[in-house]
């Protein structure tokens, strides 16, 4: 059952508010946060299938790594890139 | 690890894999629908509702009320095997892995973009065609944004209308086929009834777009983001400032978990069935794009043959051969028409990437002789995605079948190989 309620998540610190049945990804990109993740090279990169095939837009979701074009965004979510993650290393 | 029995298990929740499990449920069979995403659907019907009035809300409504039919959403089969008469999937999902055991398997895996590296085509910015269109059902705000479609097959007009409806600037359609392809098609589309109201449909909804057929990508140009997309068209090359380029180059079936079943796969590289949707393996049937790419209604109708083969009701498919007939011949006609010309599309440059996993440019590719050796010697393929954006690809400009399926088919936390809890402590 969809949640029909708006979600406020964290995404890299910033809080964001989404409609009900946006996806983690649609909510990074409206908020300008791309790219997602830099690759081995360094260049940037965006999402590419926007299905779950490529694993370009994966991030860390409460902690977990998920692919965020399958994930719907939910309240109280935190989301960071793995750009910002790797910063801390 | 949880291990269960059901009677038959349908693999993926779009339009086949609902219809096939509906039908097979209505047949008496205990039903498990499984699909990776968060929500049934599959892609074409994203973010449809239950209820909603035509074909995929009487579906959804019907599977998610049928007594008969569990579905398990955010699911996906990392294992698969037969044993004489005996199928096991072992699936992953957020709670970890769960072992299905059935009889009778029915797979509606679908199908993946086709991507082929050009210059930038790395950018964020560069998105699959069917995958911007997904993202824009997911939330994505596209009004007002500048969009370039381009690629092959009619899925660009469905993803060029679609976009349009949410309030994109659709800057033009830029097909490779060329227009006798195209008009081939437009024909054959206007002889079934379904396809000609959704021409008509989708014509209208892109009036004053320009449509370029014989027009290819040469390349993506930005800094850090895709400002400009640079094409082909006859002598002429054309930039025009975008802040997307939605680009695929049509459709190819999602074979894994058929494969690590040891189901047949005819030359175009999709299922092998026959009349009854059968595989080469008994008990196991396929449905929809898996079985190569026909649109929805195709979809539909092979669900509804497997969904009733796979349950005994042979009576209810009197008149299935006839319908399928004309589905076969709209297929051959759609791989006809939009045929990838790989003469017509634009070189990779050495420096291109690839494997966008592993970083491996077209220049170390060229002159292996197939999969293995690259692998071994450049990881292209190896990376997160297991090849389903660059084994495509391969194919296409190197000539490699891809035939690396093999278990875990995802990638997936050790934690839960480890079959214990999956939850980490946030960072």
């Amino acid at each position: 059952m969809p949640e029909l309620t708006l979600a406020v998540l964290t995404l890299d610190g910033r809080r964001v508010t989404v409609a009900p049945g946006t996806t983690v990804l649609a909510a990074l990109q409206n908020a300008g946060l791309s790219p997602l993740r830099s690759s081995l090279s360094g260049e940037p990169r965006g999402a590419l299938c926007g299905m779950g095939s490529c694993y370009e837009c994966r991030a860390v979701v409460d902690g977990l790594l998920m692919r965020t074009c399958l994930t719907p965004a939910r309240d109280g979510q935190n989301v960071r890139r793995l750009l910002e993650v790797a910063r801390e290393f | 690890m949880n291990s269960e029995v059901w009677d038959a298990v349908v693999v993926g929740a779009g339009p086949a894999g609902l219809m096939a499990a509906r039908t097979a449920a209505e047949g008496g069979l205990r039903v498990l629908l499984l699909d990776a995403q968060p929500g049934a659907g599959g892609q074409i019907w994203r973010g449809a509702a239950a209820g909603q009035k035509g074909t995929a809300g009487d579906l959804l409504r019907d599977v998610a009320a049928h007594p008969g039919i569990t579905v398990l959403s955010g699911a996906e089969v990392m294992a698969a095997e037969t044993r004489e008469r005996a199928h096991t999937l072992t699936v992953t999902t957020a709670a970890g892995l769960r072992q299905i055991h059935a009889e009778r398997v029915i797979l509606a895996t679908g199908a993946n973009e086709r991507f082929l590296p050009f210059d930038g085509w790395t950018l964020p910015g560069v998105v699959g065609a069917g995958g911007l269109q997904a993202m824009s059902k997911g939330g994505l705000n596209v009004r007002g944004k500048r969009v370039v479609v381009a690629g092959s097959g009619p899925l660009l007009l469905a993803v060029a209308a679609g976009l349009r409806q949410k309030g994109a600037r659709v800057l033009a359609v830029a097909e490779q086929a060329g227009l006798t392809g195209v008009a081939a098609f437009g024909m054959a589309a206007a002889r079934l009834p379904g396809k000609s109201r959704e021409a008509s449909a989708l014509a209208a909804g892109l009036l004053g777009v320009p449509y370029w057929a014989d027009c290819a990508v040469v390349r993506a140009s930005g800094q850090n983001q895709l400002q400009s997309v640079t094409l082909r068209r006859g002598r002429r090359e054309i930039r025009l400032d975008c802040d997307y380029l939605a680009v695929g180059f049509g459709l190819v079936p999602e074979t894994r978990v058929a494969a690590l079943l040891g189901c047949a796969l005819d030359n175009t590289g999709a299922v092998r069935v026959n009349v009854w949707q059968a595989t080469s393996i008994q008990g196991v049937y396929a449905a929809g794009e898996v079985c190569g790419i026909g649109g929805v209604d195709g979809a539909l109708l092979e669900g509804f043959v497997a969904g009733c083969a796979a349950s005994g009701q042979i009576e209810r498919l009197r008149d299935a051969p006839r319908r399928a007939d004309l589905q076969r011949r709209f297929q051959r006609v759609l791989e006809r028409s939009f045929a990838l010309r790989p003469e017509r599309l634009h070189t990779p440059l050495p420096a291109t990437i690839v494997c966008r996993c592993e970083d491996v440019r077209h220049g170390e590719l060229r002159g292996f002789a197939g999969w293995t050796a690259a692998k071994l010697q450049t990881r292209c393929g190896m990376g997160v995605c297991q090849g389903r954006v660059c084994g495509p690809a391969c194919e296409t400009l190197y000539g490699w079948r891809f035939e690396g399926a093999r278990a875990p088919l995802v990638p997936l936390p050790l934690a839960q190989l480890l079959d214990e809890p999956t939850t980490l402590s946030p960072p």
